[in-house]
């Protein structure tokens, strides 16, 4: 019986998630048809661009992998009841760690080095995200405030940091990394029909389960739970609140600096001055909220978002729609998952009447 | 000519509301079963029942939250489909909850207009607004002032805010939700009052309520619900508070557990010279093995501080405080807890329970870490889930199973919860505020048990409690706090509520 009723309880979420995807194609689709676009021809191009063929498929898991982990960081600290915005900055910083670790430690050997620069990168993300985590325990700073203006530092320490040190003269990105570092491998894109799919989505898959058992099986997991539903409880039962907002902070920075580097070792190759922050921290806060903060989840939610993203080139390839209008699609399904509360109180009156 | 005496007979039998055959199905869950109760114009009438038993379902078909399966119901005679809380309030029933919802910061006044403010070319018209509800306070003697911030008024007051609210929507019906349950005696008996006085006006009261004395003392006819079915409607004069309370739980009220006279161990809890709020008198007093000292008080004088500062959710700069022997000035909450120290704190949702974790994890919630419960920072769900199925049948908590989530359970069942929590590991010193309230009958009972049971095994107790009875029937000794001090001690058999309660006003008697 009571399995029943946990069952439930998660199928529950699975259809809300569902709704609010489906919602959100269908106010896509009126908006094309305002605008004189074919809903089904695009929505066909944006299924065939993302996973119509292997390649597609390759270049959507690709584009999957760093979203899985700021994703998991995002909702490490959310299950703590924090909210880390801070996720684009600490992948940049753990796309800069990873990538520079790469390039001044290249004699060593590939294996050693690619854990290196991985390491490197996570330890970036972490000590930056636990920053804004020492602040909140011990003062109580907002970490929304304290992510948010961190992100603009990353942004633009990564940008000098990048020209200074990393770039050669008259350049704006940084050499390639040796081919033993990438975590491209012949034998995968062999397998993809030469798509950017590389062993960090394996990486990002492990992370994914590792959480889920970080979460539900183990004490932290159980602290945090704890802090992120009832602080003042787990403070009375004697749970230290003031280490677990650390440390989720910390996990949180961490799983977004492995995002960033396997995403530099993986997809990019180098690290190069950009012009806006990486949006895959706030994708990330929105895939983490689609799978309800679920680590498995995750990994659906982001193949999802991903395929949107991979697939939306393809409609403005395929036809004359503008990626706008593609963009447009995305954020309302977005738009939904936020107001997933819309369905929620719609399932419930359905069963109480 | 009708006979004066005629017309109000006449208006008593005015039916102003009439339920008739309700059902109330959640999926299989029959909440309420073919309920029929009538009320009418000027009368109190009770509604009797444990936690889950259905009350609150029933009145929340008239107030528009939630609607029947089956069934009518009847408004001044017209048959009517309460939708929403708007209808119920165009009809003239009015809600007092037994948590206000009011915005602290706002005015008596604003809380009061909240919601159907009088405009004037899209403007508050304040002028208007204040000479209404001057009127309602003239008319119903409710001594209240508009200026006053909410926050900064007793809980008495805010309530009565409630109630203007209710009449300031016009309001025929009032239905009360555990009404007495944050007042002090006085309180208590100034809203008895107040209800009387509604009631000499033409007004229609129904009282949620599990205390029998309240029913005693002002309700005309009592309804017992349990199990979702109506068991009896009693004219309250001629029924003993006995024969209530067994229809209401279905079965006599268990032997009482008595206290074992024993002399008392060393002191398990020792507090000197504590400053509960700066610039006040310094609180010194002493728990010992084997006791119960009872603290009489009412809400915020004080007593929220000592709680916080014993189990050190709070820091404190002067005094100090021993527990068993160990001072608490720098330990840490786990370690004070690791004293032997046990707390049932007052408010079980916001501090005792964390609501969607199952009854196990919550059972383990001071001791997963443990190595009975945890290895290498792996939990053992296993050893969490037999410990608590084990505790689940000692303390007979009404469950599915361990697994299930402690927020679907009833207030009773959540609270014995936290109270077999609390004591299965036999604590030295067991601090409980205010353990039954909200709470059943039949779970009050049982708790007031344990903590006999703790006293006669030694443990020491500190009971902190709103409720003179409970604090009368279980402790050794009574003090009594007001204004963050200890304004007297007194010996329970040879004390009385009032004399209690004149000390809690901070009128000494001496």
């Amino acid at each position: 019986m009571n399995n029943i009723l946990t069952k439930l309880r998660i199928n529950r979420i699975v259809v809300l998630s569902f709704l609010a995807v489906i919602a959100g194609f269908i106010v896509g689709g009126i908006i094309m048809l305002i605008f004189g676009y074919s809903p089904t021809e695009n929505y066909l191009n944006l299924f065939r661009g993302s996973f119509g063929d292997i390649y597609s498929f390759g270049e959507t898991l690709r584009n999957a992998t760093p979203l899985i982990l700021t994703a998991l960081g995002f909702s490490v600290a959310s299950k703590a009841g924090m909210f880390n915005v801070g996720g684009s900055g600490q992948l940049l910083l753990g796309w800069m760690g990873a990538i520079t670790f790469a390039l001044k430690f290249s004699f060593l050997p590939g294996p050693v080095l690619i854990i290196g620069s991985i390491l490197t990168g996570a330890i970036f993300g972490a000590v930056y995200s636990g920053i804004a985590g020492l602040l909140k325990a011990y003062f109580g700073t907002s970490e929304v405030i304290t992510t948010i203006m961190m992100n603009y530092v990353a942004f633009y320490f990564v940008n000098f940091a990048v020209k200074k040190y990393l770039a050669e003269h008259n350049s704006d990105a940084s050499p390639n990394i040796l081919p033993k570092a990438s975590l491209r491998s012949p034998m995968l894109e062999g397998l993809t029909n030469n798509s950017t799919f590389h062993w960090g989505f394996v990486i990002a898959l492990v992370m994914a389960f590792l959480m889920y058992l970080y979460l539900n099986k183990m004490k932290q997991g159980f602290e945090i739970k704890s802090v992120g539903i009832n602080e003042e409880a787990a403070r009375y039962s004697g749970i230290s609140t003031k280490k677990v907002i650390i440390i989720s902070m910390l996990l949180s920075g961490l799983l977004a600096g492995i995002g960033g580097a396997v995403d530099g070792l993986g997809n990019y190759q180098n690290i190069s001055v950009s012009t806006v922050l990486p949006d895959i921290g706030f994708n990330g806060m929105a895939v983490s909220l689609l799978a309800n903060q679920n680590p498995i989840g995750i990994i659906f939610a982001s193949i999802l978002f991903s395929s949107l993203q991979v697939g939306g080139l393809s409609i403005s390839v395929y036809s004359d729609t503008p990626p706008e209008i593609v963009n447009i699609v995305i954020s309302s399904i977005i738009f939904f998952v936020g107001v997933k509360y819309l369905f929620e109180f719609i399932l419930k009156r359905k069963e109480t009447n | 000519m009708l006979h004066p005496f005629l017309s109000v007979e006449m208006s008593m039998e005015e039916k102003v509301i009439e339920i008739k055959n309700i059902t109330k199905k959640f999926g299989d869950f029959v909440a309420n079963d073919k309920i029929t109760l009538d009320l009418y114009r000027g009368e109190i009438l009770a509604l009797l029942g444990e936690n889950g038993a259905g009350k609150s379902t029933l009145m929340g078909m008239l107030s528009g939250i939630n609607r029947p399966t089956s069934g009518i119901i009847k408004v001044h005679g017209q048959k009517v489909q309460i939708q929403n809380p708007r209808v119920s309030n165009d009809l003239g029933i009015g809600m007092v909850y037994q948590h206000f919802m009011q915005v602290p910061v706002f005015t008596v006044l604003e809380n009061i207009i909240l919601g159907s403010e009088p405009i004037v070319r899209g403007r508050i018209d304040y002028k208007k607004a204040t000479k209404e509800v001057e009127e309602i306070i003239e008319k119903y003697n409710l001594n209240i002032s508009l200026k006053e911030k909410v926050e900064n008024i007793s809980v008495g007051m805010q309530q009565r805010v409630e109630i203007i609210k209710a009449l300031y929507r016009k309001a025929n019906v009032i239905i009360f939700d555990e009404p007495t349950a944050a007042l002090t005696p006085q309180e208590i008996d100034e809203l008895l009052v107040i209800f009387k006085k509604l009631c000499d006006e033409g007004k229609s009261i129904i009282f949620i309520t599990h205390k029998l004395k309240e029913i005693k003392q002002t309700a005309d006819r009592c309804a017992v619900i349990r199990a979702g079915k109506i068991i009896d409607i009693v004219d309250v004069q001629n029924t003993s508070e006995e024969q209530l309370a067994e229809a209401m739980i279905g079965h006599k009220i268990m032997e009482e557990t008595k206290k074992v006279d024993h002399d008392y161990g060393n002191n398990v809890l020792n507090i000197k010279e504590l400053a509960l709020r700066k610039h006040q008198d310094l609180v010194s007093l002493q728990v010992a093995a084997g006791e119960i000292v009872g603290i009489a008080g009412v809400d915020g004088n004080g007593q929220n501080e000592l709680v916080e500062f014993i189990s050190g959710l709070k820091k404190f700069n002067k005094g100090d405080i021993e527990i068993v022997g160990s001072k608490v000035k720098s330990k840490s909450i786990r370690e004070i807890n690791e004293l032997g120290f046990g707390f049932i704190p007052e408010d079980r949702q916001k501090t005792g329970l964390v609501l969607p974790f199952t009854v196990a994890n919550n059972l383990a919630l001071k001791t997963f870490y443990q190595p009975q419960f945890s290895s290498f920072g792996w939990l053992n769900n296993n050893a969490i889930n037999s410990y608590a199925k084990k505790l689940i049948s000692q303390f007979d908590i009404r469950t599915r199973s361990e697994k299930t989530l402690v927020e679907d359970l009833s207030g009773g069942n959540q609270q014995k919860v936290v109270v077999a929590r609390e004591v299965a590991n036999h604590p030295k010193l067991l601090v409980a505020v205010n353990p039954t309230r909200g709470v059943d009958i039949g779970a009050s009972e049982y708790i007031h048990e344990q903590i006999i049971e703790q006293r006669n095994s030694g443990c020491g107790v500190l009971l902190i409690s709103f409720e003179l009875d409970e604090i009368l029937k279980l402790s050794d000794r009574i003090l009594v706090m007001s204004d963050g001090k200890i304004v007297g001690e007194v010996n329970p058999t040879e004390t009385t509520s009032e004399e209690l309660g004149l000390l809690m006003a901070g009128e000494n008697n001496e």
